[in-house]
C-alpha cells in the first residue's frame, strides 16, 4: 500500500474540515472494502478518515413514529444483534446477516456497502424495497434522498466532495406490510450476489388485495435498481402465483447484466425472474404474518 | 471392513494427540512465513500482465535508484542450465524450462510470469519499485485452451518444440503438443461391433487449483562463505535443494534447506518459484531476503492443475465392459508436463477391460506451469470414464455398484500398462460401498438424486531415510526429512514405537534439515506413511538388533538366545534373564555407547488405492444451485495407522472434489487473464456448504509392507467429479458433461438459455 | 522512513503500546512488529479468516483492520486463548478430534470459534457451519473442525 494518512475526527465538524484540507479522501468506516481497495491499487487517497469515532454515525435509533434510523458506520452484527430490529424489521437482518461471513459482519456496516456503491450491494435492494432515504451531510448543511437516487455508476454515487452519509433512514413500514431480502449466491456464504432482489408488500385490512409493493434488484445493471413498475403492477391485485410471476416478468426485463466470473446475461435475467417471485412470496407470507 | 486377520497391534490404529499439536493450536508453530531473521529483508515480485508477449527489454535502472532498493534481478542473473530432466518427485521438468518459469527468459508465457525481483529494506518500498522497472513488451495472442491450442494455425508457444509421437520421434512441424502418447491393446472395433450398448461422450474441465490456505514463501541467506540457506515451505526440502543446485549451478553440499511448517501443498509446493529468485538477491544485496506470493501470485503463477478435453467411447456386453477408447488432452500450462498420462494409467485401473486404445496429449498453453495436485491426472480422466460406466449400467439396467462389481480388477488383472495388480481392495472396497447404510437408504423428493463413481491412484514408494536415537531414559527422538503436512509426524512415530513395543509417547519425531538426515523424497503421492513408515520399521529393526547383542553381551549368551519382543528382551532359555526396553536403554554406556537405528529404503510395493463414493444431491432446478446432501466415502487403506487421520485425509479429498465439481475453475477473459484470482470468486467449499462426510475404512493390507499400509492421500479426490455429475444425473436426468456444475452451467443448460 | 503513530492498546489482556505506519494492516502489526505470528495471512482481502483475532469481543479479519485502529481497544489473538499452559477446551478438542491437518487455518478457526462459544455456548451443528463460513480450510473438509467446536461446546469450562 502507498502511504497514507490517518484521520479519526470526533465530530461532524471535525469530519468535515478533513475533507476540506485539500487532500483526496476516503472513508474508513469498517474497512472490510476500502483497506483491500487501497491495498491492490484499485483505489489511491492521500488520507483516510475513519468515521467510526463521530457520534452521529455510530449509533441506531427507533423514530416516534416507528422508523428506524441507522448511523452509516454502525456494524451489521450490533444491528442483528438487536432483537426489536428482528422482530419489527426482518428484512433488515436479511441482508445485514448476509454481508460477507461472520468477520467482516463485525465490522462491516450500511453507510460502507451504500458508499462502495457496488452493483451488487446486498444491503441496497433490501434498503430500496423499504422505502429508506440517506441524510448526507457536509460543511455546508444536511440533505436527504431516497437511497434508490443514490447511485451513478459501479462505484459512483451522488456524494459531492466534502459530503458524506450520516444515516440511513427506515421510514415507519404501513400495517399489513411484509418486505424479504433473497440472494442468489453459487456457494451458500461469502460470495457477490449473482442477482439480489428486495421486495416488499403492503395488503389491505383484509388481507387479500395488495395495495403496494417496492421491488429492487441488484447485481443486474450499473447500479442497484428500483423498479417501481413491478411494484406497481401488482397493485389492486389479489397475491396470485400469476400475479406474481407478472411482477417478476417485469423486473426480468428492466435488468440489463454484464456476462462475468460471477454469472451470464442470461443467469441473471433468469434468476431475476426467478429470485423476484421468491421474494414476492417470502415478502407476502411476512405480511400476512404482520 | 477387513478381509484378513488383522495382526494385535498396540499402536496402530489408535488415535493418539499429534506431537506438533499443542504448537499449531496455540499459535506457535513457526510457518515459512513466519520466520524472522537479523538484518532480514523483504522482497516482491514483478509480474507479466500479458499471457504471451515477447520481452524485448528490461529497464531496472529507476527501480535500483529509488530509496530503501537493495537489489533487483532478472533471468540475466541465472546461470545458463542444460536442459536436463528434473524428476521433482511428482512431476518432472527440466533444468531450463524450470529457469525460464522462475524468472522469464525471452517471453512472458502466461499472465503472472515472473519478469524481475526486487529486495528492499521493507515490503511497501519493495512493491512500490517493482512498478518502476519498465519492460517492453511485444503483445501476442495467447492460448487459452488445448482446442485452440491444437490447430494447425495456432500460435507457437515455443517455436522450436515439436511433438513427441508414440513412436518416440518428434514430429515435423512445430507444435503447442509437447507429446502424445498411446496405449493399446485387444481390439476395440471388434468389440464394438459386437458390444450390446455403446455409449461415447465428449467432456471439458477447467484449470483448477490446489487452494493450499498458506500462500508461497521463500527466505534465502546467501552465507558469505559461497553457502546458502534456505527456509521454506515445501512437500520436499530435497526437491528444493536439487533444484536450486541445478539452477544456480551449485554443488549440492554448499544447500541447506530448512523446512518450516506448511500450511498445505496437495501437490502444489514441490516447485520451485521464490526460492531461486529469494537467493538471487541475497547474493546481491548481501542480506537475507524474504519473499512471499500474496494469493493473486498464488493463483496466476504456481502450479495449479490442467484442465482438459476428453473423449471417450466405451461398450459393455453382457454386462462386462469390453471396449474402451479414451482420448486425454490436458493443459501443460506454459510448459509441458501435465499429468496427462497419469490420468490415462489410472481411469481404466479400477476395472478389467480387455479392448482398449487410450491416447494422451499433453499441451502447452498460456497459463501457469502445471504441478501436481492429489492424484494428479486422475479426477478428470475418471470424470470421463465413470460417467460413461453409469451410462452403461444405466441402459443395460444395472445397479451402478454392482455393474463396477463384477467389472472390478482383481488380483493379477492387467492395467492399460500391461502391468497386473498384485492384491488389491478393489472388489472388498465397492462392496463396503454396497453395504453402507447410506446406499442402503432409499432417496426421496423432488430434485433429489444419488451418484456413485469409484477411482484408482498408484501411491508412491521412492527414497526415505530416517535416524533414531535411544535415550538413556527409554525415549527414542526419531529424526525424519518428510514433511509433516497432516499428521505424518504421528503416523511414523506410531510405526516406530509399534515397531519397538514402546509406548507412542516416549517417541520423539523431528523434522530436520537437508543436512541433518538422509535424502527424503517428497511428501506427496500418498508415500509417506508407507515409505517413510517403512524406514522408520527399518530403524527400528535396527535398534532391535543391537539391542539383542547388547542383551547377550550382558548376559554373556549368544544373540540367537535373545529375543526382542513387546518392547522388551527375554533369554529363551533362562526366564530370570530380561529387560526392559527401557532399561537396556540406560545402559548404552557398558554396551557399546550411545544407540541409534537407520532406516534407508527405496519403497517399491506402495499398494495402489481403490475408493468408492456415493454421494446424494438436491438440485434446484431454478437456480441451478446444487447441494450435496449426504456423501460416503469408502476407501481401501490397506491398515489405518492413525485412522483419525486416515478419516481426515479421505474427507478433505473429497471436499476438495465438491469444489472442483461445483465451482471451482479458472475463469479466464480473452486476453489470458484469470478474472477470478480470489478466494471470493474462486469458489472453495466453506463449512456452509457441506454435510459431515462418512467415512468407511477398509483394510487389505499392502503385502509390501511391514504393517500393511497404502497411502491414502490422494484417491480421494479421485470420484466426485463424476459421482455428482452422475448424482445430477439422476436428479435432472440432464447429462453434466462440463465442470464445474455450477448454477450458471445447470440453468443455463437445463433451461437451454442462451 | 515514513511518519509512524504511537498507539496504546490491550493485547491478550496486557497493556502495550508500539508504533506503526498508517498504511500497515493490523495483521501486519501484530506479525511484523510485534512478533505474534500465530494470525497467518491467508489471502490478506478478507475472504479466508486465517488473519482471524478478537477485537473488543467481536471476531475480525485482522487483515481488513489498520493497526492504527486498535487505539484503546481490546485485541486478544491466538496466543492469548490457553492461558498458561492450560489449552482452551477448544484448542484441546481440535487436537483430540485431528480437527487440523496443516494447521494453517487452526489459529482463525480457534479465535473464531471462540467468539461463537463465548457468545452462544449451545450452538449446534447448523450454526457452527453458519459461524465458522468466513473461514476458510483446505485440508479437513471441516467435518472434523465442526466436531471439536461441538464437542468443546459441551465442555463445561465453556458453557460454564
Amino acid at each position: 500500500m502507498k502511504e497514507i494518512d490517518y484521520l479519526a475526527p470526533s465530530s461532524l465538524g471535525e469530519a468535515y474540515a478533513a475533507l476540506q484540507n485539500g487532500k483526496t479522501s476516503a472513508f474508513l468506516a469498517g474497512g472490510t472494502d476500502i483497506i483491500v481497495q487501497l491495498r491492490e491499487g484499485r483505489k489511491q487517497v492521500d488520507q483516510l478518515i475513519d468515521v467510526k469515532h463521530i457520534p452521529e454515525l455510530t449509533s441506531y435509533a427507533w423514530t416516534d413514529d416507528g422508523g428506524l434510523e441507522i448511523g452509516a458506520s454502525v456494524p451489521f452484527a450490533e444491528i442483528y444483534e438487536d432483537d426489536e430490529i428482528v422482530r419489527r424489521l426482518p428484512c433488515v437482518i436479511d441482508c445485514a446477516t448476509l454481508v460477507g461471513g461472520i468477520q467482516i459482519q463485525s465490522r462491516a456496516c450500511f453507510g460502507g456497502n451504500i458508499g462502495n456503491s457496488g452493483p451488487a450491494a446486498d444491503t441496497v435492494p433490501a434498503l430500496i424495497a423499504l422505502g429508506a432515504t440517506l441524510t448526507l451531510g457536509s460543511a455546508g448543511g444536511t440533505r436527504e434522498l431516497a437511497l434508490e437516487d443514490f447511485f451513478t455508476g459501479p462505484g459512483q454515487n451522488v456524494l459531492e466532495p466534502g459530503e458524506l452519509i450520516i444515516k440511513i433512514n427506515i421510514p415507519p413500514q404501513p400495517a399489513n406490510s411484509g418486505a424479504f431480502f433473497h440472494r442468489f449466491i453459487p456457494r451458500n456464504e461469502m460470495d457477490i450476489a449473482v442477482v439480489n432482489v428486495g421486495a416488499r408488500i403492503d395488503l389491505d385490512a383484509s388481507g387479500e388485495r395488495i395495495e403496494g409493493a417496492r421491488i429492487s434488484v441488484g447485481a443486474v445493471a450499473p447500479v442497484p435498481l428500483y423498479v417501481a413498475a413491478a411494484g406497481d403492477a401488482l397493485v389492486g391485485e389479489t397475491p396470485t402465483e400469476d400475479t406474481f410471476a407478472r411482477a417478476a416478468d417485469i423486473a426480468a426485463d428492466a435488468a440489463t447484466p454484464i456476462t462475468d466470473m460471477r454469472g451470464s446475461i442470461a443467469q441473471r435475467v433468469h434468476l431475476t425472474r426467478v429470485l423476484t417471485y421468491r421474494a414476492l412470496d417470502r415478502a407476502l407470507e411476512r405480511a400476512r404474518e404482520a | 471392513m477387513t478381509t484378513t486377520e488383522k495382526p494385535d497391534y498396540k499402536v496402530i490404529g489408535t488415535r493418539p494427540i499429534r506431537p506438533d499439536g499443542v504448537e499449531k493450536v496455540t499459535g506457535k508453530a513457526l510457518y515459512g512465513a513466519d520466520i524472522h531473521l537479523p538484518d532480514l529483508v523483504q522482497g516482491a515480485v514483478l509480474r507479466s500482465p500479458h499471457a504471451h508477449a515477447r520481452i524485448l527489454s528490461i529497464d531496472t535502472s529507476a527501480a535500483e535508484a529509488m530509496p530503501g532498493v537493495l537489489a533487483v534481478v532478472t533471468h540475466s542473473d541465472l546461470p545458463v542450465v542444460a536442459d536436463k530432466v528434473l524428476d521433482m518427485g511428482e512431476g518432472a521438468s527440466t533444468a531450463s524450462d524450470m529457469s525460464k518459469n522462475v524468472l522469464a527468459a525471452d517471453k512472458a508465457l502466461y499472465r503472472g510470469h515472473a519478469i524481475a525481483g526486487v529486495a528492499a529494506t521493507n515490503v511497501h518500498d519493495a512493491l512500490t519499485a517493482i512498478e518502476a522497472i519498465k519492460v517492453e513488451y511485444e503483445v501476442l495472442t495467447p492460448v487459452l485452451n488445448v482446442q485452440d491450442a491444437m490447430r494447425d494455425d495456432a500460435p507457437l508457444l515455443d517455436e522450436s518444440r515439436h511433438t513427441r509421437t508414440p513412436s518416440g520421434e518428434e514430429s515435423e512441424d512445430a507444435s503447442n503438443v509437447a507429446a502424445h502418447n498411446r496405449f493399446e491393446g485387444g481390439d476395440v472395433e471388434a468389440a464394438y461391433a459386437e458390444a450390446d450398448v455403446v455409449v461415447e461422450r465428449e467432456f471439458d474441465t477447467k484449470m483448477v487449483h490446489q487452494g493450499y490456505i498458506e500462500p508461497h514463501n521463500g527466505t534465502a541467506n546467501w552465507n558469505s562463505d559461497g553457502t546458502l540457506t534456505v527456509w521454506t515451505s515445501t512437500q520436499g526440502a530435497f526437491a528444493v535443494r536439487g533444484a536450486l543446485a541445478e539452477l544456480l549451478q551449485l554443488p549440492v553440499s554448499r544447500i541447506r534447506v530448512i523446512p518450516m511448517e506448511i500450511g498445505g501443498g496437495f501437490g502444489g509446493k514441490i516447485g520451485v518459484y521464490l526460492e531461486p529468485v529469494a537467493a538471487l538477491l541475497s547474493r546481491k544485496c548481501g542480506r537475507p531476503v524474504q519473499l512471499t506470493m500474496d494469493r493473486t501470485d498464488v493463483f496466476q503463477a504456481t502450479g495449479p492443475t490442467s484442465g482438459g478435453h476428453m473423449k471417450g467411447k466405451l461398450a459393455v456386453k453382457d454386462g462386462k465392459i469390453t471396449a474402451a477408447e479414451v482420448s486425454l488432452a490436458f493443459e501443460a500450462g506454459a510448459f509441458p508436463g501435465s499429468p496427462v498420462m497419469a490420468g490415462a494409467m489410472c481411469m481404466l485401473s479400477p476395472y478389467e477391460v480387455e479392448n482398449f486404445k487410450v491416447d494422451a496429449y499433453d499441451v502447452v498453453v498460456n497459463k501457469p506451469k502445471v504441478a501436481a495436485y492429489r492424484a494428479p491426472g486422475a479426477p478428470n480422466a475418471s470424470f470421463c470414464v465413470e460417467q460413461l460406466i453409469d451410462e452403461l449400467a444405466r441402459e443395460t439396467g444395472a445397479d451402478p455398484l454392482q455393474f463396477r462389481l463384477s467389472n472390478s480388477a482383481r488380483e493379477g488383472t492387467r492395467m492399460i500398462t500391461g502391468v497386473a495388480h498384485p492384491r488389491i481392495g478393489q472388489e472388498e472396497t465397492v462392496q463396503a460401498a454396497q453395504a453402507s447404510d447410506h446406499y442402503n437408504s432409499p432417496i426421496e423428493g423432488p430434485n433429489r438424486g444419488r451418484g456413485v463413481a469409484g477411482g484408482f491412484w498408484f501411491n508412491a514408494g521412492m527414497q526415505s531415510s530416517v535416524v533414531a536415537s535411544v535415550n538413556p531414559d527409554g525415549t527414542v527422538n526419531l529424526i525424519e526429512g518428510s514433511t509433516d503436512i497432516g499428521g505424518t509426524r504421528a503416523s511414523l512415530a506410531m510405526q516406530l514405537a509399534e515397531t519397538l513395543g514402546i509406548e507412542y509417547d516416549s517417541v520423539r519425531p523431528t523434522v530436520v534439515d537437508t543436512d541433518s538426515v538422509g535424502h527424503n523424497d517428497v511428501t506427496g503421492g500418498s508415500r509417506t506413511a508407507y515409505a517413510s513408515g517403512q524406514a522408520v520399521y527399518e530403524a527400528g529393526l535396527d535398534i532391535q538388533q543391537q539391542m539383542v547383542a547388547r542383551a547377550a553381551q550382558l548376559w554373556e549368551c549368544e544373540a540367537e538366545d535373545v529375543e526382542y519382543a513387546d518392547g522388551a528382551l527375554r533369554h529363551t532359555s533362562d526366564s530370570e534373564k530380561t529387560m526392559t526396553f527401557a532399561e537396556l536403554a540406560g545402559k548404552q554406556m557398558e554396551t557399546g555407547g550411545p544407540l541409534q537405528g537407520r532406516g534407508s529404503v527405496v519403497a517399491r510395493s506402495p499398494g495402489a488405492a481403490f475408493g468408492v463414493h456415493v454421494v446424494d444431491v438436491e438440485v434446484d432446478p431454478d437456480t441451478g444451485k446444487v447441494d450435496i446432501l449426504r456423501y460416503t466415502i469408502a476407501q481401501d487403506v490397506g491398515t489405518a495407522v492413525h485412522p483419525a487421520y486416515v478419516e481426515g485425509q479421505m474427507q478433505g479429498g473429497v471436499v476438495q472434489g465438491i469444489g472442483w465439481a461445483l465451482n471451482e475453475e479458472y475463469y479466464y477473459g480473452e486476453d489470458g487473464r484469470m478474472e477470478n484470482a480470489s478466494f471470493l470468486d474462486y469458489r472453495m467449499p466453506t463449512s456452509l456448504d457441506l454435510p459431515m462426510i462418512d467415512t468407511i475404512i477398509v483394510e487389505v493390507p499392502n503385502p509390501g509392507h511391514p504393517f500393511g499400509v497404502r497411502g491414502v492421500g490422494e484417491v480421494p479426490i479421485v470420484p466426485p467429479l463424476a459421482a455428482i455429475a452422475n448424482a445430477v444425473h439422476d436428479a435432472t436426468g440432464h447429462r453434466f458433461t462440463e465442470l464445474p456444475i455450477s448454477p450458471r452451467r445447470v440453468v443455463e443448460e437445463l433451461h437451454n438459455l442462451q | 522512513m515514513p511518519r509512524r503513530t504511537h498507539i496504546q492498546t490491550t493485547l491478550n489482556g496486557e497493556e502495550i503500546d508500539f508504533l506503526c505506519e498508517p498504511r500497515q494492516s493490523l495483521l501486519e502489526v501484530l506479525r511484523d512488529e510485534l512478533g505474534l505470528t500465530g494470525t497467518k495471512e491467508g489471502c490478506n482481502n478478507g475472504n479466508c479468516g486465517a488473519c482471524s483475532v478478537l477485537m473488543d469481543g467481536r471476531v475480525v479479519n485482522s487483515c481488513c483492520v489498520l493497526g492504527v485502529e486498535a487505539e484503546g481497544s481490546e485485541v486478544v489473538t491466538i496466543e492469548g486463548v490457553a492461558e498458561g499452559d492450560t489449552l482452551h477446551p477448544l484448542q484441546q478438542c481440535f487436537l483430540e478430534e485431528a480437527a487440523l491437518q496443516c494447521g494453517v487455518c487452526t489459529p482463525g478457526f480457534i479465535v473464531a470459534a471462540k467468539a461463537l462459544l463465548d457468545s452462544e455456548p449451545d450452538a449446534d451443528e447448523a450454526r457452527v457451519r453458519h459461524w465458522l463460513a468466513g473461514n476458510l480450510c483446505r485440508c479437513t473438509g471441516y467435518d472434523k473442525i465442526v466436531r471439536a467446536v461441538l464437542k468443546a461446546s459441551e465442555m463445561e469450562e465453556v458453557s460454564a
